[in-house]
């Protein structure tokens, strides 16, 4: 990791705005390990997602870290053959997912248990350079006995610990407030793990809901979550977390996210082959699929999000 | 009595809320559990401290979120921090309770949120897994269950996966598998009854029946042999405010209450 950062990991401060296209086709390659920003279906980098779907990137090894559209999405679209899993199948409150059902009870995609601490402290460890991390998680169940995790006395004090491997993802996508074209990044909000993951992983594709001048961080540089020089690519695009939540800017699309996941339970896998053509495969980019949903649509989720009635559209 | 109809999911949020104390400490997951934190606060507890594993810190709840990490978790909150900060915080013993649900649970108060079927590799059902449930019941003092449907295919002599640890195999289990002393599960809210753990036994325990309940249906509702307390309570129905707040304030859109 450390020769792969002398040597891959630019410390100049270049413009490094692409179209999402072209950072995928670069930084994600079939097999890669994936790890994914923000909580499963809120602040999700979804047009990043998308694309490699549209990509039919294939093989994909999943963080399933809090996992829930993001990951749902990928495996829908047949990215994926192995997950680690924190939290997968469920979409909260709205129920289970049945791609995600499928290809899990068949033993199609292939999995590991660990939880979202779990997830959190191997991707800590992985910032931090370590090969493994001791644990107070997972003691005593079956997540632990499934897992590679050992246990071990501590060798100063006695204590019984659970070691669990670094991780170190090949590649990380996170959606953003606002950015800069060198890649420095603020998030409003819960930071969930994303500090953690891109600075353990070896490519980092940001994408933001607001381009921004470089002043903007060094008017208040307590505020960067990620610094420049951690970030490949930057891709400007407003309502990339869609459906998901963007905290203070716009709300779960439950219309859309209820009729996926009605798509996803059908036996039928052909309805959601026709799902996929009709919102991924036929569209040329993120912004054909935000036209598609339109503008009145858009601005009822913002509308959500301040919880105040619709009062534009229709 | 209230004067009105209550539901089972509305009884057993309300007992849920009653058992979080004012100034405590909680972290909630998703559904009934976060609908009880968000009763109590708005009730007995209103400075009950809320937290979110994906990093909402002493929000003011509004509505009832969707998810554990969406918008309203955070709605008038202290602090936004990482999933990580949430579980440090646990681990150094800040947070009372974790507030959990499952599809299975065993006498030990062992939870299943994993899968259903003896094969890992290819499970019956396949559930979301821990998500923070295992972290929150090895890390916090004390669990809370809240467990719907109550019957013998959900409460099993043994869960088909421990996703999530209880007292595990008995008395001392927890420490010797390496968890922290003074901790583990403390009360299981069904829709028939509640249940605290025996001292001793660590094994579950009858404390109340709900209205209309007696100790013979929660018996054979049950897959396994339970302690009963010397006394049984009777549970307190809501009250008209009680359902009032769950339906017009925690809920308008009647996702977890809906209304007839």
């Amino acid at each position: 990791m450390r020769e792969f950062t002398r040597n891959n990991k630019t410390r100049a401060m270049i413009d490094k705005r692409m179209d999402v296209d072209e950072a995928v086709k670069k930084y994600v390659k079939n097999g890669d390990y994936i790890a994914m920003g923000g909580f499963g279906h809120i602040r999700i980098p979804m047009v990043t997602i998308y694309e490699i779907v549209r990509q039919r990137i294939k093989n994909l090894s999943v963080a399933g870290h809090t996992a829930v559209q993001d990951i749902d999405m990928l495996m829908a679209g047949g990215c994926v053959s192995n997950v680690d899993i924190a939290y997968v199948v469920g979409f909260e409150l709205r129920g289970l997912s049945g791609v995600q059902r499928r290809l899990f009870e068949s033993g199609q995609v292939k999995k590991t248990d660990y939880t979202n601490g779990a997830m959190s402290y191997r991707v800590r460890a992985g910032a931090q350079g370590i090969p493994f991390i001791p644990v107070k998680v997972m003691l005593g169940t079956d997540t632990m006995r499934h897992s590679p995790g050992k246990v071990v006395k501590c060798p100063f004090t006695g204590e019984k610990v659970l070691l669990l491997p670094a991780l170190n993802p090949d590649i990380c996508i996170v959606h953003v407030h606002r950015a800069d074209m060198y890649g420095n990044c603020q998030i409003d909000g819960h930071i969930v793990k994303d500090d953690l993951q891109v600075r353990a992983s070896k490519r980092v594709i940001v994408s933001c809901e607001e381009l921004v001048d470089t002043e903007v961080f060094r008017a208040d540089p307590g505020k960067t979550i990620i610094p420049f020089f951690m970030v490949d690519a930057v891709i400007e695009q407003p309502w990339g977390s869609h459906p998901g939540n963007m905290p203070y800017k716009y709300y779960f699309d439950h219309e859309f996210t209820e009729n996926y996941l009605t798509v996803g339970r059908n036996k039928d896998t052909s309805v959601m082959d026709k799902w996929l053509d009709e919102w991924v495969y036929s569209l040329d980019n993120f912004n054909d699929y935000i036209t598609k949903l339109g503008a009145a649509h858009l601005y009822k989720l913002r509308d959500d999000e301040f919880l105040r009635p619709p009062k534009r559209g229709k | 009595m209230t004067g009105r109809e209550y539901t089972l999911r509305e009884l057993m949020t309300v007992i849920a809320a009653k058992q979080l104390e004012d100034n405590k400490a909680v972290a909630v997951g998703t559904g009934l559990p976060l609908a009880a934190a968000m009763l109590a606060q708005k009730t007995l507890a209103p400075n009950l401290l809320i937290v979110f594993e994906a990093g909402g810190v002493a929000p003011q709840l509004q509505t009832l979120p969707i998810s554990v990490g969406d918008s309203r978790t955070i709605h008038r909150a202290l602090m936004c921090t990482t999933l990580i900060d949430i579980m440090d915080m646990m681990r150094r013993g800040y947070i009372d309770y974790a507030f959990l649900g499952g599809a299975q649970i065993d006498k030990y108060g062992n939870l299943n949120s994993t899968m259903i079927g003896n094969d890992y590799e290819k499970p019956k059902v396949r559930f979301p897994g821990s998500g923070g449930a295992n972290d929150f019941g090895s890390l916090a003092w004390e669990t809370m269950i809240i467990m719907d449907r109550h019957g013998p295919r959900r409460f099993v002599e043994n869960v088909d996966y421990i996703t999530t640890p209880g007292f595990l195999t008995g008395p001392n289990a927890r420490e010797e598998a390496g968890l922290s002393p003074g901790t583990g599960p403390s009360r299981v809210i069904t829709d028939l009854c509640l249940f605290d753990f025996h001292p001793e036994t660590k094994i579950m325990r009858l404390i109340a029946t709900h209205p209309g309940i007696t100790v013979d249906d929660v018996k054979k509702a049950t897959g396994f042999e339970i302690e009963v307390a010397d006394k049984i309570e009777v549970s307190t129905p809501p009250t008209l405010e009680d359902l009032r707040i769950l339906h017009e304030v925690i809920d308008p859109d009647g996702r977890i209450f809906p209304t007839k």
